[in-house]
């Protein structure tokens, strides 16, 4: 495994980009300009995912790489000038069992870490807390079911009107086709279910950094989970085409602490008109326990 | 050769003017309509590309002054005339029509007739297709936006004639693609020459010979799919519409079910040509012959059991998307035997640069990168991050724009020569292998990048921190198109000014009988049927 790591960081060098494992610096995250990978990960199933691709990318150059090789090696080894008189050879029975089992081999090895990175991103941990998220051409519905189930809509902040938002938001640099007039809030790690559906046609709820896509279907309840090492605004956009305007009903999740979480939720209850949370647990705990 | 079959001229049954292509049922005529079929789809469907590429090479409105449906429409019929008016044509209708009955030694198709109907039903598809966006569409606006490969709900719900104009074209083109392969099937296994054995055919006639069986037997379910698709629209049934009962992922099923051999319908003709065109040019036999017929069959095979990989994020069971992960990986390993056989096939041969091989190591090589980004997408884990992102749009463009493209132009270049008795400018041609090279280079390889940094497909319009890489694959397009402009000139040079060739202009690696005859063939190309020992 140590072997694979330092062919892995060589070649990665090579290609000019950096191992996806490091998390640095700014805490707003969607892509920047000039970027030749993913963005970088803030939850550990879009760590897998970084790692699992460099491994990937680190196989398929080679391979890449070694074909490239063997026919310019061919090319100018065997041209017309250089072997006038060609061979009359047309089998070789080790070479093909050579080149059916070896891909055979790199697959298996690709297969392992594949499947391990699938059941982790796919099956669901203990969940904390479950937010819902609503498809609609075109924005995006917000229902957070597990705290007086207050709900929003969050729509794109227009080109024209961009300038201006930014002003009253005291917020220096937006970002075009990417700002929303409401948040997706969620606490910092926190085991998260997002269960998704649309009121329509289909759409795609995809934060990147969170290595999270999963697809919108009327009459379906899909749903995936994150969980955020790390506080932070971070974006995405629908990844499903949903007609005119599929993209501009981009996705804006802001990451923060639990007790902020704590305070943001109690404001949107107040702006529902809801009670605060505890005593309406205590309800809900009364409610189950009694006899029907 | 040419004297003694220019000696039995049938002056009988031989129609001219108009009548010789309306009504003919001659596979070369039939063959060269469908060519020139494919000339014309490719070049609307290219300059559709362009004109969206146009729209991308700057964050913000460009030229289609924020009409994001129109931006839609452009995108959905590039990819319906490239792949079923473009690739399809020039591919099964065109280079298997004319060279299949030569390479095995048949005096023409089982089904003469139905091959003409097969051809002109695909007139009138594309003039359905070219229709739809001057019909009314979605609310306020005209056009079928809804993608290739036109999603339930969307297309079921968008109001207007548009997308039933799309669905009546789908019809036909699925029609005319299952006559042709009901055609091919029949005239592969029953009009062989004498001595022409199943193993003893032609790498393209096998690679004809799989794709016609894919195709009819994955063209009737999307015609099912499409069919449910257009009662939900207009009989109120609700196959695809939850309300009733019905399910959206039902139809990507379907879809897909279709959708996947389709892409193998599209590539694997280029395997039989690239096959032939390495073999001549290295003046070798094929490396490994029942190896590369039997990995195209493999391929077929393991083609139908794939197409769930299209659809990672719908919501699928997570043993369901291991099971199409693994599913899809097998199919790695007879691309892999193919692309090292055609290696082995250069190797120790006499190798020429003649265009027509440029164009097929150009293949090999852009084929590997597309695959190997296919090995990528075919883990579900990896998958959840790039699908739907210009990831994908680039690996199937370098499995498509630069493996299926490719290897029609070294099919085009290769049986030019034979198929209108006059060779090709050679400089020019190569001039425009390297201008198309470079260019769908920049236009694909930066969209990787793109991909991995997020950006979703089919979006008008994107965030500016995407703006460097678009504007470099804008470029590309820009180049690639004058590419095609240089391909117009060959094709005016060579009918022009073009040096008549005698039988076989390639020389002792062109094996095949359509070799033996003149070029161009006569009119009823075998008197007798060729004997093969």
């Amino acid at each position: 495994m140590r072997f694979n790591r330092i062919i892995s960081a060589v070649v990665l060098n090579i290609l000019g980009l950096s191992s996806g494992l490091m998390i640095t610096g700014a805490s707003a995250s969607s892509a920047v300009p000039w970027q030749k990978d993913f963005q970088p990960a803030v939850t550990s199933v879009m760590e897998d995912v970084h790692e699992f691709h460099d491994l990937l990318l680190v196989i398929i150059t080679l391979i890449t790489v070694f074909v490239l090789a063997l026919l310019l090696y061919t090319m100018w080894k065997f041209s017309a000038k250089r072997n006038p008189v060609p061979s009359k050879t047309t089998h070789h029975a080790t070479l093909e069992m050579a080149w059916t089992i070896v891909p055979v081999i790199i697959l298996v090895v690709i297969a392992v870490p594949s499947f391990k990175l699938l059941y982790k991103a796919d099956v669901l941990p203990k969940v904390d807390m479950t937010i819902k998220a609503i498809g609609n051409q075109w924005n995006w519905g917000y229902e957070y079911p597990d705290h007086g189930n207050f709900s929003f809509v969050a729509n794109m902040i227009g080109e024209s009107d961009l300038k201006q938002w930014a002003k009253e938001n005291k917020i220096k640099n937006p970002k075009r086709l990417l700002e929303t007039d409401a948040e997706v809030v969620v606490p910092v790690n926190t085991n998260v279910r997002v269960q998704v559906t649309s009121n329509d046609v289909l759409h795609a709820w995809a934060v990147p950094a969170f290595g999270v896509k999963i697809d919108a279907v009327p009459g379906r309840l899909n749903q995936t989970w994150f969980n955020v090492k790390k506080m932070g605004i971070y974006y995405g956009q629908c990844s499903e085409l949903c007609g005119q305007n599929h993209g501009f009903m981009p996705i804006k999740v802001r990451v923060v602490s639990k007790s902020e979480f704590a305070n943001w939720v109690t404001a949107q209850r107040a702006a529902a008109g809801l009670e605060p949370l505890k005593q309406k647990r205590r309800e809900v705990a009364k409610l189950n326990n009694s006899p029907r | 050769m040419s004297n003694s079959t220019n000696s039995h001229e049938h002056n009988d049954h031989t129609p001219t003017g108009w009548r010789r292509f309306a009504y003919s049922t001659n596979h070369k005529d039939i063959g060269t309509m469908y060519l020139i079929f494919a000339i014309v789809a490719g070049i609307i469907g290219a300059g559709m590309s362009v004109l969206f590429r146009m729209e991308l090479s700057e964050p913000g409105s460009q030229i289609l002054g924020g009409d994001h449906q129109m931006y839609n429409v452009l995108v959905t019929a590039h990819g319906l005339i490239m792949i079923f008016f473009m690739v399809m044509p020039a591919m099964i209708g065109g280079f298997g029509n004319w060279i299949v009955p030569l390479m095995i030694g048949a005096p023409d198709m089982a089904f003469p007739r139905m091959n003409n109907i097969s051809f002109w039903l695909l007139v009138p598809s594309f003039l359905l297709l070219l229709a739809s966006p001057f019909v009314e569409g979605p609310a306020g606006s005209d056009g079928v936006g809804g993608g290739w490969t036109l999603y339930a709900p969307l297309s079921a719900t968008t109001p207007g004639p548009a997308v039933d104009l799309a669905i009546f074209s789908l019809h036909l083109a699925g029609a005319s693609s299952i006559l042709g392969a009901a055609n091919f099937i029949t005239t592969i296994l029953n009009m062989r020459t004498p001595g022409m054995t199943l193993h003893k055919m032609p790498l393209f006639v096998w690679s004809i010979l799989v794709t016609a069986f894919l195709l009819l037997l994955s063209l009737p379910v999307l015609a099912g799919a499409i069919t449910m698709l257009l009662t939900d629209r207009n009989f109120g049934t609700t196959f695809f519409n939850p309300a009733g009962g019905g399910d959206p992922i039902l139809f990507q099923h379907l879809f897909w079910f279709f959708g996947h051999p389709e892409v193998y319908i599209l590539i694997l003709p280029g395997f039989g040509i690239v096959s032939q065109v390495v073999s001549t040019f290295s003046r070798k036999p094929v490396f490994g012959y029942l190896g590369m017929a039997y990995a195209m069959v493999s391929i077929g095979v393991v083609g139908f059991i794939v197409w769930a990989h299209h659809m990672y994020t719908v919501g699928l069971d997570v043993d369901t998307k291991a099971y199409f992960t693994a599913a899809t990986m097998v199919i790695a390993v007879p691309t892999g035997i193919k692309i090292f056989s055609w290696i082995a096939t250069m190797w120790g041969g006499s190798i020429e640069f003649k265009t027509p091989m440029l164009w097929s190591i150009g293949f090999i090589f852009l084929f590997t990168v597309g695959g190997v980004t296919g090995v990528v997408l075919a883990n579900a884990g990896v998958d959840t991050a790039l699908h739907d992102t210009y990831y994908v749009v680039a690996h199937f463009h370098y499995v498509l724009s630069l493996g299926a493209v490719f290897a029609i132009f070294a099919g085009f270049y290769y049986w030019l020569p034979k198929m209108c008795g006059r060779q090709y400018p050679e400089t020019l041609g190569k001039l425009h292998f390297w201008i198309t090279f470079i260019g769908v280079n920049i236009v694909f390889f930066p969209q990787h990048f793109l991909g991995l940094a997020g950006m979703p497909r089919r979006i008008p319009d994107y965030p500016d921190a995407y703006a460097g890489w678009n504007q470099i694959s804008s470029y590309g397009s820009y180049l690639s198109a004058f590419g095609v402009l240089v391909f117009l000139y060959i094709l005016y040079k060579t009918f022009t000014s073009g040096q008549k060739v005698a039988e076989n202009p390639w020389g002792e690696g062109a094996t095949t009988l359509e070799w033996t005859l003149s070029s161009p063939p006569p009119f009823h190309s075998y008197d007798e049927l060729p004997k093969v020992k």
